[in-house]
């Protein structure tokens, strides 16, 4: 597979990209707009996606089998590729969150050593 | 699984179009809803985004994998620049085609014939066995009936030994009004299917009883016979057929693939019931073919042992009879049946071989020419930061697709060229066997596949990646362009112009040894002369008188026919073969010591015989009239039988006796002639035709006009006598020659051919290489005449240009000449390998050929207006 080379430039690291993601659809399906929508509304707006990486990572996570897809109506009565979560990609969910949860506490416990 | 994504990408992109399209729309809605113009709406929905072709992008290079992509993109891109340039595509096709189809063409026929191994069960244990003669003079010999029976009674080392004969043929009656045909047939034992392991597709084999004096006539055809006599009804078996005016009944048919012991074999019948039962007391007449098959486990060289044991014991039994072998000798059957076409094949095979080299070596040279063109397009991309692999595998790619095209074009080529090859060699030994299969196809692939690489990879040499400046420099006026290109140029034409002159050298000295072979001199006369092969059946002509009174009315009727100038009749005429050989004793001569034997070849003619050929007699004459039956009672001798046994003697008058025989009176010596063109002549004895012993033979016919012509009406005449009789080999003396010549001459066709081909190439090459160097130097030439040379000057410049490399290759061709011709010296007859006016002429004829191919593109660079080529750039 050929690296991605925008990686740098990024906003966010791609891992944790995937985890959004994920994580927003386990509340139901959702097509590509919405979940763009729901990230930055859920982080108030810290987080602020380019729109145009989600579908790259989109497809990433489908060709994995985390996600499945399928066109149907949105909300506004216009064509739109919904995505599905698999039981393969909430076991992945899972994962990911305990690995961002220990990522995190270690991070932490490497900060409050430091003298403030 | 990315492979899939792979083949998917297409779709896989438009389908995101329509995804983005559906995100925007999505957005430019949101937007809209917070107020926004329609404008403003798309402006910042499109903001927000990003770049959608980036995203594209990026799944599109998420969905390749590398190394396809390129692969597919090289060959895409590669097919649309050979497209552009349809000359030299066709004209590169061609060339590959043409050395890969004849390489494959040749191989197909040495895998068939010489490789695969016999198509009978456990062939590698089956061997064919000989007797070595008492006096050493001939180790492989055939065997007598006596010596087989004692081998089967005594051996231990074979599970299975027979015996067979070869060479024989039979008339076959014509039934319903069909015409009478002769038929080669092998006389077998009842074992020698069951030995090969073959059996019969149709009926059954030979059986013990069958096999016997006493038992029913029965006899084995052909499927070819069977097809084209009996048009294939099952019905025939059981159904007698007249052999020799014999009844026959048809037990079986055998398979199509079977032509044991020769092409053309059409009856098998067994062995016991057609010779007569003193063949099997007889140690001294060697007449047939032995066939073992090895037990388990014992190796040739210990049953052949064995059997040279029970040979020598039998010889010193009879230390008498000086014709007895002393020891037995064998080889492989493959070996015994192909052997003598080992080497022409190889031959072939290795000049094709370097066909399909030069071949390679001129579409090399030809891409180099086009790579010329991408010169600086090539440093570029190597400054840019292209990989080296890169382009070499873009460059690979182009000789790979005219690869091939050339191997599928060639192919192609090769099944016509084999179809051509087994129509024309019949002759051949295994030539039913040849056929195109599964290897013989993956031979082409390889092929293919390795003249692309070495196509390619030789003109890619020349691209120097590192010396990225000098060839941006290039086209500058301080000096000529494109010079390691030029270099790789005359390198490749020097390698073409040596293997071409070592096979020229090899069609040279075959086509000499075959002009020698062929302007022989037989010792008789061979113009207008027509010989033909008719055989009296022992049923209906048992009695001598009978023959006698066939004969010459047969022969007084000819002789009346209009044209006819001399009519005889031989057992053999010469140029025929072998035929046999008697062993003799002069009587006047003091007794040999035991165990020296004297033998002579001995043929029947009538009187006429001598001067139908124009065979002169040296002493003495010709046979009186008398001579018929049992006064038949003089002999003829060669000049050499009377130079070897009689020395300054006068042999006129002395008597020869012959094995169990009475006396005979010489009374002539005549001119030696041949028994085979490429053999020396023989000894031989002649014996009046009109005693009657023998059957038949050939008729000779001398004319004074067309002697053609003559054939329909010899025939009617044979039918009035005799309507059963076949009548075959109608053939005038100079085909006769022909046949026994065709091996030779198909030998030095074919490398002659070979040979002109890659001369054509060579010189097609020679003027490529020099129009381009020509056209390198243009600007150089443009100066040199500015500054004062005269046109002779640049013309003799650019000539020894053109010339050097070509005398380089010479060198190098006559060099590896002289070793590689040692390779062909048993095929030569009469010409020596290192035959002087050979290579001095293949070396002229190259220099002319060089000459004439530079001489064009010299000319014009004589002719260049030097305005014109300083302003070219």
């Amino acid at each position: 597979m050929a690296r991605n080379k925008n990686e740098a430039s990024q906003e966010m690291m791609q891992g944790t990209l995937d985890m959004l993601i994920l994580r927003t659809l386990v509340l139901g399906p959702a097509h590509g707009h919405t979940i763009a929508h729901v990230i930055e509304r859920s982080s108030e707006d810290v987080l602020q996606v380019e729109q145009g990486s989600l579908y790259p990572a989109l497809h990433r996570l489908e060709h994995r089998g985390w996600l499945t897809s399928y066109w149907g109506a949105s909300e506004n009565n216009r064509k739109a590729k919904y995505y599905k979560l698999t039981p393969a990609g909430r076991k992945q969910l899972a994962r990911e969150t305990n690995r961002w949860q220990a990522r995190v506490a270690a991070i932490a416990r490497v900060l409050c050593v430091e003298p403030e | 699984m990315d492979l899939r994504h792979f083949f998917q990408r297409k779709s896989e992109d438009a389908e995101l179009k329509r995804e983005i399209e559906s995100h925007l729309q999505h957005e430019i809605d949101d937007n809209l809803a917070r107020g926004m113009s329609e404008q403003e709406a798309r402006r910042r929905a499109q903001l927000k985004f990003g770049n959608p072709v980036r995203v594209r992008e990026e799944l599109w290079q998420n969905n390749t994998v590398g190394f396809f992509d390129h692969l597919v993109r090289n060959l895409r891109y590669s097919w649309r620049t050979l497209l552009r340039a349809p000359g030299f595509t066709l004209v590169a096709v061609l060339v590959m085609a043409l050395g890969i189809g004849a390489t494959t063409a040749l191989f197909t026929v040495v895998r068939s014939v010489l490789l695969k191994p016999l198509p009978f069960k456990d062939p590698s244990r089956l061997i064919r066995l000989y007797e070595h003669s008492a006096d050493d003079k001939f180790a492989y010999n055939a065997s007598a009936g006596g010596v087989f029976a004692a081998w089967k009674k005594q051996s231990t080392g074979f599970s299975d030994l027979a015996i067979l004969s070869a060479g024989y043929e039979y008339g076959l009656s014509g039934t319903d009004g069909e015409l009478p045909e002769k038929v080669r047939a092998s006389e077998c034992s009842w074992d020698l299917f069951p030995t090969l392991g073959v059996a019969p597709a149709l009926g059954r084999s030979f059986t013990a009883s069958d096999d016997q004096a006493s038992a029913n006539a029965t006899v084995l055809v052909s499927w070819g016979l069977w097809k084209r006599r009996f048009g294939g009804d099952p019905a025939i078996l059981n159904q007698p057929i007249h052999l020799d005016e014999k009844s026959y009944t048809i037990i079986g048919v055998m398979p199509a693939w079977f032509a044991y012991p020769e092409p053309g074999v059409q009856v098998w019948t067994p062995i016991q019931h057609e010779e007569s039962p003193q063949r099997w007391q007889e140690f001294d007449n060697h007449m047939f073919r032995v066939v073992g098959r090895l037990k388990p486990g014992v190796t040739e060289t210990a049953a052949t042992a064995e059997l040279s044991l029970i040979t020598r014991n039998l010889h010193d039994q009879h230390l008498d009879n000086p014709f007895i072998s002393k020891a037995a000798n064998s080889r492989p059957l493959l070996e015994d049946i192909v052997g003598d076409y080992q080497t022409p094949l190889y031959v072939l095979l290795a000049a094709t071989g370097f066909l399909l080299l030069i071949g390679c070596l001129n579409v090399a040279s030809l891409l180099v020419a086009r790579g010329t063109a991408r010169r600086k397009e090539l440093a570029i991309r190597a400054a840019l930061g292209g990989s080296r692999w890169r382009l070499l595998a873009e460059h690979l790619t182009e000789s790979f697709l005219l690869s091939a095209a050339g191997g599928i074009a060639g192919l192609i080529f090769a099944n016509a060229a084999i179809r051509w090859f087994v129509a024309t060699r019949q002759d051949m030994n295994r030539v039913e066997a040849i056929r195109i299969d599964a290897p013989v196809v993956a031979f082409a692939v390889g092929l293919t596949f390795l003249s692309a690489l070495f196509a390619g990879f030789m003109s890619s040499l020349s691209i120097k990646g590192n010396h990225i400046l000098a060839s941006l420099q290039e086209s500058s006026r301080s000096h000529s362009a494109g010079q390691s290109q030029v270099r790789m140029r005359k390198l490749l034409l020097s390698l073409e112009v040596g293997l071409t002159v070592v096979l020229l050298i090899g069609a040279g000295l075959m086509l000499k040894s075959y002009e020698r072979l062929r302007t022989t001199n037989l010792g008789a006369i061979t113009k207008n002369i027509l010989t033909m092969h008719l055989d009296l059946p022992q049923t209906k002509y048992s009695q001598r008188p009978q023959r006698l009174s066939f004969f010459e009315t047969l022969l007084a009727r000819v002789r009346s026919l209009p044209g006819v100038q001399f009519a005889a009749f031989t057992t053999a005429a010469p140029g025929e073969g072998y035929d046999g050989d008697n062993g003799f004793l002069i009587q006047e001569h003091p007794p040999l010591p035991q165990g020296t034997m004297q033998f002579a070849i001995h043929r029947w003619v009538e009187s006429s015989y001598f001067e139908a050929f124009g065979i002169p007699f040296l002493r003495g004459q010709t046979f009186d009239q008398n001579q018929r039956l049992d006064n038949a009672s003089q002999v003829i001798i060669s000049s050499s039988f009377s130079r070897q046994y009689f020395g300054d003697e006068n042999p006129i008058g002395k008597h020869l006796l012959t094995l169990g025989e009475r006396p005979y009176q010489i009374v002539g010596v005549v001119g030696d002639t041949r028994y085979e063109i490429a053999r020396p002549a023989q000894p031989t004895m002649y014996f009046p035709f009109y005693s009657g012993t023998e059957p038949g033979g050939t008729l000779v016919i001398r004319s004074t006009q067309e002697v053609a012509a003559l054939a329909l009406p010899v025939q009617q005449i044979v039918a009035q006598l005799d309507r059963e009789l076949p009548v075959s080999d109608i053939l005038t003396m100079d085909q006769v020659i022909g046949k026994s010549t065709l091996d030779a001459s198909f030998n030095a066709t074919l490398l002659v051919a070979f040979a002109i081909l890659s001369l054509v190439l060579a010189a097609v090459g020679l003027f490529g290489v020099l129009s381009f160097i020509v056209g390198q130097r243009t600007s150089e030439i443009g100066i040199r005449i500015a500054i004062g040379a005269q046109r002779g000057q640049v013309l003799a410049l650019v000539l020894s240009d053109g010339l050097r490399p070509a005398g380089i290759g010479l060198l190098f061709g006559l060099a590896g000449s002289v070793a590689a011709t040692q390779m062909i010296r048993e095929l030569l007859y009469g010409a020596q390998p290192l035959d002087a006016g050979v290579f001095v002429g293949v070396a002229f004829l190259l220099l002319v050929v060089a000459t004439l191919a530079c001489l064009l593109p010299a000319w014009r660079a004589s002719r260049l207006d030097p305005i014109r080529a300083l302003r070219i750039e």
